[in-house]
């Protein structure tokens, strides 16, 4: 049977901010193009995002420059971060930002004009540049209209099942040649014969039960490139967002965003206290204030105040809200509560905040101008993901690269709020030029052909559950097995974790997968979610196996990974990265040392960063950063 | 708190379908999308149905409910009584690809016709762009729309006229425009485009775009009266065209629109064709520009070939 081909140089799967940007740089190297996505152009999970995209552009505090936040990202990573993607993240998000406004995007304005920046949980300063509460919106519809623009090819509701690889000559192994889809709406499949291509899938949310992700977030990419041969890294480490909606049960996970906190809001516990001044880790303590009366004051006083708690990294409020509900402190519907309406006037929050409000209102029947919210950890953010090279995002597979969240590194253990949409665009764009410049550089006669074999297998696994529909017997509905595998997330995997349950998630999870083989599915081929939600699970299923299985190997509790029998930090774990693959068909985990930060960067930590001073007050003249050398590599020096 | 919910639902491809009826268990809070969903998930697997983020920001989830156009993740089921029967059909100016599923290319074909962002030279004396909150208001009012569709879906002309659909863009698509036309920094002028191309004129304010937007985005009185106007201004003020006619050229214009204005009061006058000095330098991406975005074409003439009745010109437009 022969699929419909199209033949490119680079096809970049997923078009949420990552694809979007790096089909915009392949586009720009002279690279012909496919973007291949499993929704509607516009819909990906990026909208979602709301807060805002942090980027030291030294807006709103002059004393802000990269070093600071570099510094920001590797704390809130608990400096498990690979410190050269911090590093580029850090130096090139300015950039990214006006680039952006340079194709149209409208940030919100300071009184003199400037893009507007805002503060957030574990950001020195106020850093996020923002658009009220829909960041996200505008970051996709930017590059959405430019992608429209530079009429690249876009293939919309058309899901990959498999990276195609061929013979590499130079290496004895394999290599990228193309991937393998299917049109939702037919069901026909089609291939596409490239050299590059670059996974810009995003995350794995899907498989707990409380999450604040769409459906899409099945781990399509991070199974994908296992499958391919690449390697994930760091998949033990999932974020639960700290404010998710706990009421309605059906809206149970949806996000509240950190906006809120940043703009003043507070988190407290049935007895009336602000809880997390109990809740602040010895790392954080000289940063912290441990008054209300500083933390308050720090919202306009940021020389002679410290943050208030409530804004600490996404990990530390999470396992706090966690603790208070277990000790009895939680709302009637199991959260805590989120007050802003106390804070701040109803015109602040509405303009601050619309979609919160709307959200809340329509959703909730509450008024956040007037009541406080209930809220709760949800399943927001993995950290780990498909192991890449720095500099070019390059997976350990040739031809094959990858950004955004399905990507590892930049995060470490814990992703700061707001480093999610400049990791989107820094690297998004770099994949593109990375896999621009591969695909350019090989001549014309040495482009892989796809394996017809390949094929031939992933066509008849796709389609074996309308057989075994057919054929009757004992078969499995995939919405059970989806649900069963989220109940073993959610109760085994989730934010506190013991060896126990995690060996007992291993044992359920092989169940389903022996259950998975038999799942069959009813219609036929045209628009059928039962079909795709049959091969959706394929991915889920390796991938909370992935995550299962390094979570249980790292025996401490670090970031977005917290074991109730290993509750500290351990310095053997501090040094090393978790590194899965599949060798003949089984996950098959390494531990890989952190790679060594040069001094010049070394020596950002040293004194303390709380020790460091900020910078003089006048500072309207004062771009100047700290003098600090230069760094090797760095090509944006803007901020110093 | 559960009972049991009597939906009716269409199902069906292109070749046609029917209303069918199921009974769902559902609770309290949920909405329309998980009546759906749990009607999915245990009667009708293969049950059509285009969602995202659930949460009212993808705008995927947009069918008629009893008749109305809705976000389903965003319709509570207590809008309803509980006895009453909730009827759910696919948006009915596009056509069915299955079940809840419509065919939307319409509206991405239509967005590719619209000339793209074109930036003045930044004002800054760091090299990046000035713009006053109070300016960008009415702007980021537009940008909240988050393409549902529904504005497109009640659109009298595009609904009731299949013809209507090659010469009217649509009240999303002018929503587009106006997002355009009002960006402070933008040079580029879709005003002749507009009346022809996207046919601004068929638009008869009946704001039923309006009614329908969950974004609350006042499409017609913020969007496109503004727009009519403009274009009326374009092509029909006499004087406006005599000074166009005089005016070899608008290359001195350096300036983005000002800043000390709000959108609304800009007029005629202060909106001119693209402005070839005032295009970025260079691709921020820091690459050789083969860029058409950010090089508006050069108008060979130098005079935009206006004339009164306001024929389309184009002269410095800038096309995508």
């Amino acid at each position: 049977m022969t699929a419909e081909t199209h033949t490119y140089d680079v096809v970049v799967v997923g078009a949420g901010g990552a694809g979007l940007r790096a089909a915009i740089e392949a586009h720009e190297q002279g690279a012909r193009v496919a973007i291949v996505c499993k929704s509607l152009l516009g819909k990906a999970h990026t909208v979602m995002a709301e807060g805002g995209m942090a980027a030291a552009m030294a807006n709103v505090w002059p004393e802000d420059n990269w070093r600071v936040h570099f510094r920001d990202t590797m704390r809130g990573g608990k400096m498990l971060n690979q410190w050269r993607m911090a590093q580029i993240h850090a130096q090139e998000a300015p950039d990214r930002v006006w680039e952006l406004e340079e194709w149209g995007a409208v940030f919100d304005r300071t009184p003199d004009g400037k893009i507007l920046q805002r503060d957030f949980g574990g950001h020195r300063y106020a850093r996020l540049a923002h658009v009220g509460d829909r960041t996200g919106l505008e970051l996709i519809r930017t590059l959405q209209n430019r992608v429209v623009a530079k009429k690249l090819d876009v293939f919309m509701e058309c899901t990959v099942q498999r990276l195609l690889t061929a013979p590499d000559p130079a290496t004895g192994g394999e290599r990228v040649a193309g991937v393998f889809a299917y049109w939702r709406e037919t069901g026909t499949f089609v291939r596409f014969d490239a050299p590059a291509v670059v996974l810009a899938t995003g995350g794995i949310g899907k498989s707990w039960q409380v999450t604040s992700n769409s459906w899409e977030y099945t781990g399509d990419g991070q199974a994908l490139a296992l499958r391919a041969g690449a390697a994930l890294m760091d998949m033990e480490f999932v974020q639960f967002h700290p404010t998710g909606m706990v009421w309605p049960p059906s809206v149970r996970g949806i996000l509240v965003t950190e906006g809120v906190r940043g703009d003043g809001g507070v988190l407290r516990n049935t007895e009336g206290r602000r809880f997390m001044f109990d809740y602040i880790p010895e790392v954080f303590a000289a940063d912290t204030a441990d008054t209300e009366e500083e933390a308050d004051r720090w919202y306009t006083d940021k020389k002679t105040a410290r943050r208030p708690p409530e804004l600490l990294p996404r990990d530390e409020v999470a396992r706090a809200i966690n603790s208070e509900v277990k000790a009895g402190r939680g709302t009637p519907h199991g959260g805590v509560y989120l007050d802003i309406a106390s804070r701040r006037d109803p015109e602040t929050i509405r303009r601050r905040l619309p979609s919160m409000y709307h959200q809340f209102k329509e959703l909730a029947d509450v008024d956040i101008t007037k009541e406080p919210m209930e809220v709760g950890p949800t399943c927001h953010y993995v950290m780990g993901g498909i192991k890449v090279d720095p500099e070019s995002q390059a997976t350990t597979l040739p031809g094959l690269y990858a950004a955004g969240e399905c990507a590892a590194g930049l995060h470490g253990s814990n992703r700061l709020g707001g480093n999610s949409l400049s990791d989107l665009v820094v690297f998004g764009r770099r994949a593109g030029a990375g896999a621009a410049a591969y695909a350019t550089a090989l001549a014309a006669t040495d482009r892989p052909a796809p394996d017809e074999t390949q094929i031939a297998e992933t066509t008849a696994r796709a389609l074996a559950p309308f057989e075994r529909a057919a054929t009757g017997g004992d078969t499995e509905n995939p919405y059970q097995l989806q649900s069963d595998l989220q109940a073993v997330m959610q109760s085994l995997v989730g934010i506190i974790r013991t060896e126990r349950e995690l060996t007992q998630a291993l044992k359920e999870i092989g169940e389903l997968r022996q259950r998975a083989e038999r799942v069959a599915v009813e219609g036929h081929r045209q628009y059928n979610p039962g079909w795709h939600l049959a091969l959706d699970l394929r991915s889920m299923l390796l991938v909370a196996e992935c995550v299962a299985t390094a979570a249980l190997a790292r025996r401490e509790s670090r970031g977005g990974h917290t074991r109730d029998d290993y509750p500290g930090t351990d310095p053997v774990f501090a040094r090393i990265n978790h590194v899965v693959r599949l060798r003949d068909g089984a996950v098959d985990l390494a531990a890989e040392p952190l790679p060594e930060m040069p001094p010049e960067l070394t020596s950002l930590f040293d004194p303390p960063p709380s020790d460091v001073p900020p910078q003089p007050a006048d500072a309207e003249k004062t771009q100047t950063p700290p003098e600090t050398p230069p760094v090797a590599g760095t090509n944006n020096e803007r901020n110093a | 708190m559960g009972y049991d919910l009597a939906m009716r639902v269409w199902r069906g491809d292109a070749e046609g379908g029917e209303l069918r009826d199921f009974t769902v268990e559902v609770e309290e809070g949920m909405v329309v999308l998980d009546a759906v969903h749990r009607l999915q998930a245990t009667q009708a697997n293969d049950l059509a149905v285009r969602w995202n983020c659930k949460a009212g920001k993808c705008g995927s989830c947009s069918a008629e409910v009893n008749g109305k156009p809705r976000l389903m993740c965003m319709t509570r089921l207590n809008l309803f009584a509980p006895s009453e029967t909730i009827t759910i059909t696919p948006l009915r100016t596009f056509p069915v690809v299955r079940d809840l599923v419509t065919d939307v290319a319409f509206n991405y074909e239509k967005a590719e016709e619209v000339p793209t962002f074109a930036p003045g030279r930044p004002t800054g004396e760091d090299g990046h762009h000035r713009m006053q909150q109070v300016d960008v208001d009415r702007v980021q009012e537009f940008r909240k729309c988050i393409e549902c569709f529904m504005c497109q879906n009640v659109c009298h002309v595009i609904r009731d006229h299949e013809d209507k659909k090659r010469v009217f863009a649509g009240p999303r698509l002018m929503i587009r425009y106006a997002e355009l036309e009002m960006h402070p920094l933008d040079t580029n002028d879709r005003r002749d485009l507009l009346r022809a191309e996207a046919g601004i004129g068929y638009c008869n304010i009946t704001k039923c775009c309006t009614d329908v937007c969950p974004e609350h985005i006042k499409i017609t009185d913020n969007g496109i009266i503004p727009l009519k106007e403009r274009v009326a201004d374009a092509s029909f003020d006499p004087i406006a065209a005599l000074g166009r006619r005089l005016r070899p050229s608008r290359a001195g214009r350096s300036a983005p629109r000002t800043s000390q204005i709000t959108t609304s009061q800009i007029t005629t006058s202060q909106i001119g064709s693209a402005d070839p000095a005032g295009t970025p330098s260079a691709d921020p991406a820091g690459t050789p520009s083969a860029d058409p975005a950010g090089t508006p074409s050069a108008d060979p003439a130098g005079t935009p070939s206006v004339d009164p009745a306001g024929t389309p010109a184009g002269p410095g437009l800038v096309e995508p």
